[in-house]
């Protein structure tokens, strides 16, 4: 009994997920086969033709997610490394309030603060129409509803999940070990690009991860501040779901997303994985 | 040792530091010059800034006041990975994602060194620290002792000016710490580097330095050979250090030519040879194993105390024997098991107790 109470114990985790997660995904998975509409309801035809529909359709909007996520990921990660850097390492006996400071957004709803960055953007909102009152910016500038600011927002919203992984693993760092590098002649450069950058590329690992994902999959930033010319697959996957009730179309996009992500994961992990990286920084 | 330039030279370093608004003193002012090629040790308890001192050599630390001078230059302002020093640290700190010979390697690939003139002196270095073989291993694969001997190889490759040693063995068991330390001697004598070790372990430091320097809260207490440190302590507190010291305190009865005769109880006299005018109070130490124990009173120019037998202890290669006095005092008395280990005395005896007039001293 000793040896296998862990197991026990973990048994109603295991029961949730499978309830919740492994339920719904295959319930999903089933409805991607079908066809029909609501009124004369639907029927299982195990019909894969709803996979290569939709990604013909929406194609556009699948890689313009790719490509947003992407570059928000790739912003966040050039925002949030010094950011976790300098809290890791200089943060003293206040790290644990920059942390909190961090984290002060998630007591504001997602929507909510999506949507005052939409004020915020506004063409002659506070920041832009006072820009413009000042004759500092010309009339017509305008950022939202365009591709800087969805990008922006994803960038504001999902910012603090590239950081904190990141100054987890900075923090892990032994100070000694840095002290060594210095000690072995290496400068300040030399110092964070062989021994400081590879120990944290697991947290970078980690943030690329838990933000990419989102960003890539998220509806709200694209349709508070992107207008119609910047709609991301989230936004198709909620519409067909829930203003055209086309659900074999939505369930086959989510898993086509779902897929997208894994072998893009999948393939950055196997390329990027953290021995090749490890192994080149060593030299 | 005189004319030559020394390969470390502290002068008059002080350390400050602000701790809660307060500013706190580490090192007090240490002045001491460590010759090439000696192995010497810094030797105090935690908290005598002892590793201040290494690390304020290291560069590691900017000292508050004071110079130091790495074979005559002045580096007091010169950035670690300036500084032709290496330092051995107390944890190791290897490079967790480092092979062995990426450790090894990466001070002389730092230093821009041939790659093949880097491959012939990791090998030769790793032979010397008894790791060949081994170089694709990852230090968290590896047992303590070879880490440290990594930890080693990796300063010693670069042939710095001097080596410092941060506790290095504290890590280890006994017997590997033991036989480590005759390693460490080997290896610095055959690669003839400085080496300048840190350890609170007084018979660490006895074993292995050329010379000591014994700290306390700050400062130098004494700084000689391990033979003086031992044989001559130079204050109260490196004789409490350092072994095992029998403290007395007694007040100077008759002065006799160069030599003093210490009263402490009514039959109980000790010679000092030291000069203390009569009627002062004076304290002086003895070593345990200096002491006979008799149960007769001994004859001839000896020191000599009586006492009552409190604790007989068998210790395998000597007996010891705790002996209190009449004023209170409790003197250790170590005696050699040599030919057999029978006890002189048993608990509750009356003793005399003698020793050699050098062997006591006024500190």
């Amino acid at each position: 009994m000793g040896r296998r109470a862990p197991y026990w114990l973990a048994l109603p985790g295991w029961i949730w997920l499978g309830i919740f997660l492994v339920v719904p995904i295959a319930a999903m998975a089933s409805v991607s086969l079908t066809t029909g509409n609501l009124i004369d309801g639907f029927a299982q035809t195990l019909s894969v033709s709803n996979y290569s529909d939709a990604i013909a359709k929406y194609s556009t909007q699948l890689v313009r997610s790719l490509v947003y996520g992407g570059v928000a990921t790739l912003l966040m990660l050039l925002l949030g490394y010094p950011v976790a850097y300098w809290i890791a390492f200089k943060g003293g006996s206040r790290k644990s309030m920059y942390l909190f400071l961090l984290l002060l957004p998630f007591f504001v709803s997602f929507v909510l603060r999506t949507i005052s960055w939409g004020f915020l953007l506004a063409d002659d909102g506070i920041l832009f129409g006072t820009l413009k009152g000042w004759g500092l910016l010309p009339a017509d500038f305008h950022v939202l509803a365009t591709t800087v600011a969805v990008i922006g927002g994803l960038v504001y919203n999902f910012l603090p999940f590239m950081i904190l992984p990141i100054y987890v693993a900075l923090e892990r760092v032994d100070p000694r070990v840095v002290e060594a590098a210095y000690d072995l002649y290496a400068s300040r450069l030399d110092a964070f690009r062989r021994v400081v950058l590879p120990l944290s590329l697991p947290g970078v690992f980690a943030g690329v991860l838990m933000t990419f994902v989102p960003a890539t999959a998220d509806p709200v930033n694209a349709a508070v501040l992107g207008g119609t010319g910047n709609t991301m697959i989230g936004n198709i996957i909620q519409t067909e779901y829930l203003v055209n009730s086309n659900y074999p179309t939505a369930s086959a996009l989510s898993f086509t997303l779902m897929a997208v992500l894994l072998i893009g994961i999948f393939i950055y992990a196997r390329t990027l994985g953290t021995d090749n990286v490890l192994e080149a920084a060593a030299r | 040792m005189t004319e030559a330039i020394p390969a470390i030279e502290l002068d008059g370093v002080v350390k400050e530091y602000l701790s809660h608004g307060e500013t706190v003193q580490a090192v007090k002012g240490v002045s001491l010059a460590i010759g090439e090629g000696e192995f010497f040790s810094l030797l105090g308890p935690s908290g005598c800034g002892k590793t201040t001192t290494m690390r304020m050599i290291a560069g590691f630390e900017e000292p508050t006041k004071g110079v130091i001078k790495l074979l005559g230059q002045d580096v007091t302002d010169v950035p670690p990975n300036k500084r032709d020093i290496n330092m051995v640290f107390q944890s190791y700190a290897l490079f967790p994602h480092m092979n062995v010979w990426e450790n090894v390697a990466f001070g002389l690939r730092r230093r821009k060194v041939a790659e093949s003139e880097i491959k012939r002196r990791v090998g030769e270095i790793l032979e010397i620290v008894d790791l060949t073989g081994r170089e694709k291993r990852r230090p968290r694969e590896m047992s303590g002792g070879q880490q440290q001997r990594v930890a080693l190889a990796r300063a010693l490759v670069n042939r710095p000016r001097a080596l410092l040693l941060d506790e290095p063995l504290g890590a280890l068991d006994l017997k590997l710490r033991q036989h480590m330390q005759i390693e460490l001697k080997r290896i610095q004598r055959e690669v003839g580097i400085t080496f300048v070790y840190v350890t609170h372990d007084q018979s660490e430091a006895l074993t292995m330095s050329d010379r000591i320097a014994v700290m306390n809260d700050g400062l130098v207490e004494q700084l000689a050979g391990p033979r003086e440190i031992y044989e001559r302590p130079a204050s109260k507190f490196v004789a409490g250090f350092i072994g095992t010291s029998n403290l007395l305190s007694g007040t100077v009865d008759t002065i006799n030519g160069s030599s003093a005769v210490v009263k402490l109880g009514t039959d109980d006299r000790i010679l000092v040879a030291s000069p203390a005018a009569a009627g002062e109070t004076v304290d002086l130490t003895v070593r345990p194993e200096k002491i006979t124990i008799s149960t007769e009173q001994p004859e001839g120019e000896l020191s000599v105390v009586r006492g009552t037998v409190n604790e007989v202890v068998y210790l395998g290669t000597y007996n010891s024997y705790a002996v209190g006095l009449a004023d209170g005092a409790e003197i250790m008395v170590f005696q050699q098991n040599a030919n057999d280990s029978s006890v002189t005395a048993e608990r509750g005896d009356t003793v005399w107790l003698s020793w050699q007039p050098q062997h006591s001293y006024a500190l």
